[in-house]
């Protein structure tokens, strides 16, 4: 990993010089001269013959003009002077170079606010959900895969869910329990209930954030850590058994050496998506004026200080690099082993004896609060007429099929009659439906020219910049975005506010896993069965057709139904995209509950929820009977 | 028709150049066999031919027609080759049945359907699989899998058929068994054939022409009768025999090859002036006796391994170690004495410091 973020910082490169570097490193040396007509003749004849250059260099020119040019833009943008400075510098020429904004946001009265002060959340914040996490998602992992608890086929299907949901279903839930009186409006269940005010440090801020995005974040560790750990073959924990190891003692060195990578990736992943996330601290930390990094720079968009905005979201990404980084140190590169074999791959599982009751009950209850208990309270939450009394008669049906009374909630009528959530609907689900196409296409095509053109330097190229966004925290690059497309760039026309951005942004934020998903749908396919096709005089075209894609099929609907769901529930990385021409169920969401009109958002998220969990059984069920099963080929 | 022209042909990947300079010319209907240690170049040679790896330098022929040439910018794409290819998977399609994966070449090439079913139920029938049209790969077992990849290749009638260890993968019986299609297939198809394999009885059972490789160069080019009994090197010696070659170094002395523990009678019309040299004699060409003979040399037996219709047996002549051959099933006890004698000009003399066989260049 360390290895693919030195290639970015290093080669950033216009792929003008990229092409001649290349040309020139496989020209060689006693060869006819690089420039002469016959050498141009001949290499064109090569790369006619070698499909996988032609897509790799048009994949690296494509990603490099959306991923690392708004990245020069921005930094461009935060080192000059701005039109919309003239307000705090009259006399500032625009255009020219300045450390205005860096001076702001570092070094002024106004830093702490801006800059330290979210700083200091953000890392406490990232920390804290991170640690829990990753504990909870571990512990969980160990009982689903190395114990006998009860119902494990039910429980492994229930504990991605929190996946599947928007990140901040979980805050949308905590407030309609602890909400008090601070921000006014409604309370929630707990005061309506006892009477009792919740404290603000219980409704609001640090600690309701922690939770909620740890119980949403634990699904991510769960899953990496339990994909690990099914694949350590029991038989190397039973080797060091047999050279007289207690148990524990082989947990500490053979088991969790060997898990290692998978934490780190975990430990990774969740602290770069915390720093990134927008939803849950603004819900939560906003009524308090608890600012992140996420919040902060929202808050400086729309304050129009794009600038302070660019320089939060450029140290962003300097931290999120270095994350990277350090964990890479730790972990090393040389620790990425390989435990799966193809013989003797046994799994057992310990026996929990007495405990094995109590500890499932404690499952079922875990579940209950993390994916129960928030739908339960949505439901519930949508079918009150006066928002904060939570008695039966108080129960309607008003914000489902309501036709819009102006005495209730500003007259908005209820979801089926909407014609703004419909329209919000609509466009989630194209948005959906349109990444994943696009990133499934992407994802193959990038697949293919990576590992088809391995050796070259070209196909690590690629690959480093496919995986690029990855260490672009989401609201960072939603920032990045507002920057390079806010005006049109030659035949491009300004993308501000259309569709069109967002689809892109979704796909390239998505980009890096689809990648990975291509690389090892691609890598799959041994090369003699294309090979084999090329020399029987079948073209490059039909090749994909015939053989590359029906072989990647089940990995590539995989990885598109996984962006379908992230496109879905989307909030962070698009929060800076959206206006009205291009709203989405997310955007409306976060508008209802700014609003404070919780049966809305209540409803809302709950049929967002209930749709992607929909449609992602849907694919499952139709890929499962597509019948991939005659794959497993020698 | 399908006549093979390689012409200093040079491939390297980063800095280890795998194929140095290579010519290499298969006559019209010529079974070849590039033989060598795995990493000398073979499959590589075999791949630029088929137009899947490009060459750094030279000119590739095929039918006359120059399918590539650094100098001249041509780079005809294996598409265009119209060859056959056998790899060592097989490279079946998993997701198409067997009719399918025959045909599926066919059908890109807008033959008639008609054509194509003859085409289909023909190839089938030469690989004695009739009736197993609609099964998937991976219901088949390995030795069918490899006959629908030959079917495939039927379908298509090349002119010149490339074989990449195409029997590796199968279990000894059954390599002994597709062997002889194989020879039977080159044959009935009349095509030119370069098969390459790092098996030594693969070449010299199957081929016209061996050729041996090592490190990216030719190290010998003959008949499997001449690879096997006029080696050109010492490398070529070690590399082809099964059990290996005995190697003995020593020094002409008064009509005899002096070694350290045994004296071996020196050829006739052999150069007397030569100095130290090295021997090579096959295992099966050392006579033995049980009983004691006059002139013979004494050997004590170390480990002695029948395989049924041979047996190998380890012997030591004070402390240098010999192989031998024996036909029959032979036990003996370890430490038994026996005694041995070196078969009048049956062996090679190699040059230390070239490697060469002397007796070559003699005549």
């Amino acid at each position: 990993m360390i290895h693919l973020v030195a290639l970015i910082l290093k080669r950033r490169k216009i792929c003008v010089i990229m092409w001649v570097k290349f040309m020139a490193i496989s020209a060689g040396n006693n060869k006819p001269k690089f420039w002469s007509i016959r050498n141009i003749f001949y290499q064109s004849y090569r790369l006619k013959n070698r499909p996988e250059l032609i897509i790799g260099l048009v994949a690296l020119c494509f990603l490099s003009f959306v991923v690392l040019v708004p990245l020069l833009q921005i930094i461009k943008d935060a080192l000059t002077f701005q039109s919309y400075d003239l307000a705090y510098e009259p006399d500032g020429v625009v255009g020219e170079f300045t450390l205005f904004h860096l001076d702001r946001v570092f070094n002024q009265p106004i830093s702490a606010a801006l800059f330290y002060k979210p700083l200091l959340n953000s890392l406490k914040m990232g920390f804290a959900v991170t640690v829990i996490a990753l504990s909870v998602g571990f512990c969980l992992a160990w009982l689903m895969v190395r114990t006998n608890v009860y119902f494990k086929g039910i429980f492994g299907g229930m504990l991605v869910i929190p996946y599947m949901m928007p990140s901040w279903v979980m805050a949308i839930a905590w407030l309609s329990l602890f909400k008090n009186d601070r921000i006014g409006g409604s309370e929630g269940l707990l005061t309506y209930l006892t009477g009792v005010q919740a404290p603000d440090w219980v409704a609001y801020g640090f600690f309701p954030i922690v939770i909620t995005l740890a119980l949403h974040y634990y699904a991510y560790a769960y899953l990496l850590i339990s994909g690990a750990l099914a694949t350590v073959d029991s038989e190397l924990e039973e080797a060091g058994a047999t050279s007289g190891m207690g148990k524990w003692k082989r947990i500490r060195v053979i088991t969790m050496p060997l898990l290692m990578p998978a934490i780190g990736s975990a430990i990774v992943l969740t602290f770069i998506r915390i720093l990134g996330t927008f939803g849950t601290p603004a819900l939560l930390g906003l009524p308090v004026r608890f600012f992140t990094f996420s919040t902060q720079i929202y808050a400086s968009i729309n304050a129009r200080n794009q600038g302070d905005a660019f320089v939060l979201a450029l140290v962003l990404i300097v931290l999120a690099i270095s994350f990277i980084w350090i964990n890479s140190r730790i972990i090393g590169v040389r620790k990425s082993y390989v435990t799966m074999t193809g013989k003797g791959f046994r799994k057992s599982e310990s026996d929990l004896g007495k405990m094995r009751w109590p500890v499932t009950v404690l499952l079922i209850l875990f579940l209950c609060i993390t994916v129960a208990m928030p739908l339960i309270l949505l439901l519930w939450e949508s079918l009150t007429l006066i928002p904060g009394d939570y008695s039966l008669s108080n129960l309607t049906t008003y914000f489902w099929k309501g036709q819009g009374d102006v005495s209730l909630a500003y007259g908005e009528p209820g979801i089926i009659h909407n014609k703004g959530i419909l329209g919000a609907l609509l466009n989630s689900i194209k948005l959906g439906f349109a990444a994943a196409i696009f990133n499934g296409i992407l994802g193959l095509l990038v697949g293919y020219a990576v590992v088809r053109g391995r050796g070259d330097r070209l196909s690590k190229w690629l690959e480093s910049i496919a995986f690029a966004p990855y260490i672009f925290p989401s609201i960072a690059l939603g920032a990045i975005y507002i920057g390079m497309f806010s005006t049109s760039i030659g035949p491009i026309p300004a993308l501000y506010g259309t569709f069109t951005i967002l689809i892109l942004i979704t796909v390239i934020k998505n980009l890096p896993f689809t990648s990975r998903t291509g690389i090892a749908a691609i890598l799959q396919i041994h090369q003699s069965l294309e090979e084999a096709a090329r020399v029987q005089g079948i073209g490059w075209f039909r090749r994909m057709l015939r053989i590359i894609i029906p072989l990647s099929m089940s990995g590539l609907v995989a990885g598109m139904l996984l962006t379908f769901i992230t496109a879905m529930r989307e909030l962070s990385l698009i929060i800076l995209l959206i206006s009205p021409g291009n709203m989405v169920l997310t955007g409306l969401i976060f508008s209802y509950q700014e609003q404070d009109m919780a049966q809305h958002s209540s409803a809302v998220t709950l049929a967002l929820v209930l749709i992607i969990i929909t449609i992602s059984v849907i694919v499952r069920v139709m890929s499962r009977s597509a019948g991939v099963g005659r794959l497993n080929v020698t | 028709m399908g006549q093979i022209l390689l012409n200093g042909i040079v491939k390297s990947y980063g800095k280890e150049v795998v194929v140095k300079n290579l010519d290499l010319k298969v006559e019209t209907g010529e079974f070849l066999t590039i033989l060598g240690p795995s990493g000398c170049g073979k499959t590589t040679t075999l791949r630029m031919v088929a137009g899947l790896e490009e060459p750094d330098q030279g000119m590739i022929k095929l039918d006359d027609k120059v399918v590539f040439s650094r100098n001249d910018g041509v780079v005809v794409p294996p598409e265009a080759r119209h060859l056959g290819l056998i790899f060592q998977s097989y490279a079946l399609w998993p997701h198409m049945t067997v009719a399918k994966n025959i045909t599926l070449a066919l059908k890109e090439q807008k033959i008639s359907k008609s054509e194509i079913s003859d085409r289909l139920k023909n190839a089938l029938e030469m690989v004695q699989l009739t009736g197993y049209a609609e099964r998937y790969p991976s219901e088949l077992s390995g030795g069918q899998q490899q006959r629908v990849a030959v079917a495939r290749l039927i379908a298509l009638r090349p002119k010149i058929l490339l074989m990449d260890e195409p029997l590796s993968n199968l279990d000894a019986k059954l390599r002994t068994e597709m062997r002889a299609s194989l020879k039977r297939l080159h044959r009935d198809l009349t095509a030119t054939t370069v098969y390459v394999t790092h098996d030594q009885i693969e070449a010299l059972t199957l081929s016209d022409r061996v050729i041996i490789m090592n490190e990216g160069r030719i190290m010998q080019e003959g008949s499997p009768y001449d690879i096997y009994h006029h080696p050109a090197n010492i490398f070529v010696a070690e590399f082809i025999g099964d059990p290996g070659i005995n190697l003995f170094e020593g020094k002409i002395d008064n009509g005899k090859i002096k070694c350290s523990d045994i004296e071996i009678p020196l050829p006739e019309n052999f150069p007397k002036n030569k100095g130290r040299l090295i021997v090579g004699v096959r295992p099966e060409k050392i006579e033995v006796s049980k009983t004691k003979k006059n002139g013979w040399q004494e050997v004590v037996t170390g480990i002695i391994q029948p395989t049924g219709a041979n047996t190998i047996i380890e012997v030591k002549a004070g402390e240098t170690p010999i192989t031998l051959l024996q036909n029959g099933f032979i036990t003996l006890p370890e430490n038994s004495k026996l005694w041995i004698n070196f078969e009048h000009d049956t062996f090679s003399c190699f040059d230390p410091e070239t490697q060469e066989n002397l007796r070559n260049n003699v005549g």
